[in-house]
């Protein structure tokens, strides 16, 4: 690419210039030059046809796959325009210039030809500070020196525009790190570059730290060129934050979570909490373990949690009933299906246990470990997802204690979960002994269920779980 | 031949200043390369990297690969026409789509992957294949293989065991291709081909071939020994030493950036998201108590989300509330059976709880899901 800047010798006002260079490709090699002077401060610049160069090996026609720009859209030197492709060979087109995109010659699956027109492409005049003055030549830089600067042996790219702010401000190509694509050096480079310069007290250290800008940074205005202050002062150095906001529609998993949890709303909650002293339960399911293993199936403590749950639903079935939507009837469900939060890579879901009441502790660990193997995968069915009367949340497996958990319509309650912790705790004896302790927190709908209900529900889900032993004189 | 780890290579501090071609410069001419990963999204990373960072003006390079059990589509293909997603999630197959063009093929360790890279100008798929066939008759005289003019190589003058595809970029290229040396042909058949009835689009579509393995033809070849041939025979057109460098692809150190490749190239967003706009006009035959319904189904589908969504029920079979639910359920979702699961379930949440509309509801959104 050859590009030629004509920069008047008396001031340092800069003249706005247009640049078009001919790139013959097959070539490899600047042939070309050309050079369009203007005076005016016109901004619009000159449409140049953008033609489908030489795809190799014969070809003459290729078919449009795909725009990565749109009409309007600015472009810079090297930036992918489309995707075509001819014979098994996809092929991505590069912008020759810098611009903005006025027209596009074809539409998607269109056959495009070799030699004709692709975009038009409107030349940048030239951008940022310049302000017009009389043209005055000067012998134009030789290829050499501005074309393609050699650095460590390899070639230094920047667009017309980053060029010329460099040379404004007097700094060498070749001391400034690309950070673009290719090692191109971005308008940022020269900007950060420049931040360094400014207001430095001690002399600069030969090998700038390279701190890579994000390539949609807005422009920032360069610091003044002050390199001779008598009296150090702390300069205020343009901070280049180059964070956006960024807005994208809610879809998919999270489109799920907001539609439940907007009907959930409706639902007047009430907390409860207690703390359970699963020692004996940890004992228990060590020495169960092993066997579950031997059977192939990883036994957590989540399957006592539903069970003992389930156990409980027997004696208050309305924690398993469903309200309907004029509040004017509760159906008492006669299957317990208690559902199982589960956080995958894509969000919140919730298969459930199906008729958790004739299932043993033993069946329930079966069911999770396929559930939690399919939810990872992303392939549960509908089925596993629908059905749920109940529902528990083991939040404590990533952490926390106490919990507010939202209900999850049509059901009326849900239980949180927390850690277990090894605490200090009070024995029968009145001594201090190591107790492995969880928080339970329960949240109920209290148009249908009063607090007295679940305070009961919780007591003797609690108590089963407290003293694994009893369990077994209410098994069915 | 010579396995030579490159991290032994005396150039490595240069590679972490300027990843662009200063390493691996001791070579002159040519590099022969081989992944120690069989990921297709890895591999598929390295030759990204490769096109993007290496200056092959002064060499060229061979990059050898296998992978475990993949299907590969081509850039502007659609996996719904070209394979059965539904057998793929099953058997663990993983699905990739490709930067170059052409069509598709199952890749598992049975077949080798070749890549040749050249600069845009000396982009030449013929002596490509012509060196690979070379290779192979110089390691067993007898076989019958031949290039045709559509870039396949065939066995016996009617099998292909070789399919091809490039990429074309400002400065550099690629060509690279198969090599059917024992894949499962069974699992590959089954895979490729795609139940769906009455997708409309412009993807480019596949040529579908029979195809040979050369183990079949000669029971003593194996991969590793064409992986050699074809080093070998490269090695003596570019004069240089036969001696393949290992690279592993997940090694950041040796080529920067090459993590965030992988990570797009197993994006949802790339995999399904590059799907060309397509429609599908079909007919759901659902069986419902005692009777069978016939449900015409059409969809619009822009970037592997649903656009449009037409579902032609019998009269009230749904309440007007709740097919409208599902249809909005379904207007801007990805077409994907685990996010589609995901919002119907949760609409029937809110739908409701009549037993026999659940079960309706559930029995409509199954056959939709089936489709994806």
């Amino acid at each position: 690419v050859c590009i030629h800047r004509v920069r008047s010798c008396s001031s340092i006002r800069f003249i706005k210039s247009k640049y078009v260079c001919v790139f013959d490709k097959s070539a490899l090699k600047f042939s070309h030059q050309q050079r369009l002077l203007r005076t005016s401060a016109v901004s619009c610049g000159q449409i140049v046809q953008f033609k489908l160069s030489d795809i190799g090996e014969g070809i003459t026609e290729v078919t449009v796959k795909e725009w990565y720009i749109k009409e309007g859209d600015s472009v810079s030197q090297f930036d992918s325009i489309c995707e075509v492709q001819s014979d098994k060979a996809s092929v991505t087109i590069t912008s020759r210039y810098d611009g903005i995109i006025r027209k596009l010659h074809y539409s998607i699956d269109d056959i495009a030809f070799v030699g004709k027109p692709l975009v038009d492409i409107e030349i940048d005049a030239s951008k940022g500070v310049a302000s017009e003055e009389d043209v005055v030549e000067t012998p134009p830089m030789s290829h050499e020196e501005h074309t393609h600067q050699e650095i460590k042996g390899h070639k230094t790219l920047a667009t017309p525009a980053v060029r010329r702010l460099a040379m404004e401000n007097n700094i060498k190509l070749s001391e400034v790190v690309g950070t673009g694509k290719d090692n191109r050096i971005l308008k940022e480079d020269i900007l950060n570059y420049l931040a360094k310069q400014t207001g430095a007290i001690l002399p600069p250290s030969p090998k700038a730290e390279i701190v890579p800008p994000q390539r949609r940074a807005e422009a920032v205005p360069a610091a003044p060129k002050d390199k001779a202050r008598k009296i150090p002062v702390p300069v205020s150095r343009p901070i280049a934050f180059a964070g956006k906001d960024k807005t994208e529609p809610v879809t998919g998993f999270q489109k799920a979570m907001v539609k439940t949890m907007s009907a959930a709303l409706k639902i007047p909650h009430f907390g409860y909490s207690d703390e359970i002293d699963l020692t004996q339960l940890v004992q228990l399911r060590e020495e169960l373990k092993p066997l579950a293993e031997m059977r192939g199936v990883k036994l957590s403590f989540m399957p006592f949690f539903i069970k003992a749950a389930s156990l409980g639903l027997l004696q208050y079935p309305i924690l398993n009933a469903s309200l309907d939507e004029n509040c004017q009837n509760v159906t008492y469900k006669a299957s317990h299906n208690i559902g199982v939060a589960m956080d995958t890579e894509q969000g919140l879901i919730v298969p459930n246990v199906k008729n958790v009441q004739v299932c043993s502790v033993f069946d329930i660990a079966v069911e999770l470990n396929r559930l939690q193997s399919l939810g990872s995968a992303g392939q549960l069915g509908t089925s596993d997802l629908t059905g749920g009367t109940f529902t528990l949340s083991n939040i404590g497996t990533i952490g926390g204690t106490y919990a507010k958990p939202v209900i999850l319509p049509p059901e009326v309650a849900i239980g949180a979960l927390g850690k277990i912790q090894v605490l200090p705790r009070f024995n029968s004896k009145g001594e201090v002994v190591k107790a492995q302790i969880m928080n339970v927190s329960w949240s109920a709908d209290h148009r249908i269920i009063d607090g007295a209900t679940m305070a009961r529900f919780s007591n003797l889900w609690k108590s089963y779980l407290e003293n694994p032993a009893s369990m077994l004189l209410d098994l069915k | 031949m010579v396995l030579h780890s490159l991290k032994n290579c005396l150039w490595l501090p240069c590679v972490l200043r300027t990843p662009k071609a200063c390493f691996w410069s001791t070579a002159s001419g040519g590099l022969i390369i081989q992944s120690v990963s069989n990921n297709v999204y890895q591999n598929l990373a390295v030759e990204d990297w490769i096109h993007d960072h290496m200056d092959l003006e002064k060499q060229q390079v061979l990059f050898l690969w296998r992978n475990s059990p993949a299907v590969v589509i081509g850039r502007h293909q659609n996996p719904w026409q070209e394979c059965n997603l539904r057998l793929l999630r099953q058997k663990n197959i993983k699905l990739a789509r490709r930067r170059s063009g052409g069509g598709t093929v199952y890749h598992d360790l049975g077949n080798i992957n070749l890549t040749f890279f050249t600069t845009r100008k000396k982009y030449e798929r013929m002596e490509n294949l012509k060196l690979i066939v070379k290779a192979l008759k110089a390691l067993r005289p007898q076989l019958d293989v031949h290039v045709t003019d559509r870039y396949d190589i065939l066995l016996d003058g009617q099998y292909k065991i070789s399919g091809t595809a490039a990429k074309l970029g400002r400065t550099s290229a690629y060509h690279h291709c198969t090599l059917l040396c024992n894949a499962d042909k069974f699992v590959l058949s089954s895979v490729l081909k795609s139940p769906f009835k009455g997708l409309k689009s412009n993807a480019t579509p596949s040529v579908p071939a029979l195809v040979k393995n050369l183990f079949e033809e000669d029971p003593s070849l194996t991969s590793e020994m064409l992986l050699d041939a074809i080093a070998k025979e490269y090695a003596v057109q570019h004069q240089i030493d036969h001696h393949i460098t290992l690279i592993n692809p997940a090694d950041e150190t040796l080529l920067p950036g090459i993590s965030d490749k992988t990570k797009e190239l197993q994006s949802w967003e790339w995999v399904y998201g590059k799907t060309p706009k397509f429609s599908i006009s079909t007919c759901l035959n659902m069986v419902y108590k005692d009777s069978v319904l016939d449900v015409k189904v059409n969809m619009d589908v822009k970037h592997g989300r649903i656009e449009v969504c037409n579902i032609d029920l019998p009269e009230q079979w749904l309440p007007p509330g709740v097919y409208s639910e599902l249809v909005k359920s379904l207007t801007g979702s990805k077409f994907c059976p685990n996010e589609i699961t995901t919002l119907v379930t949760t609409s029937l949440r809110l739908c409701p709880q009549d037993d026999e509309l659940h079960s309706r509801w559930s029995l409509l959104c199954e056959n939709m899901i089936r489709l994806m």
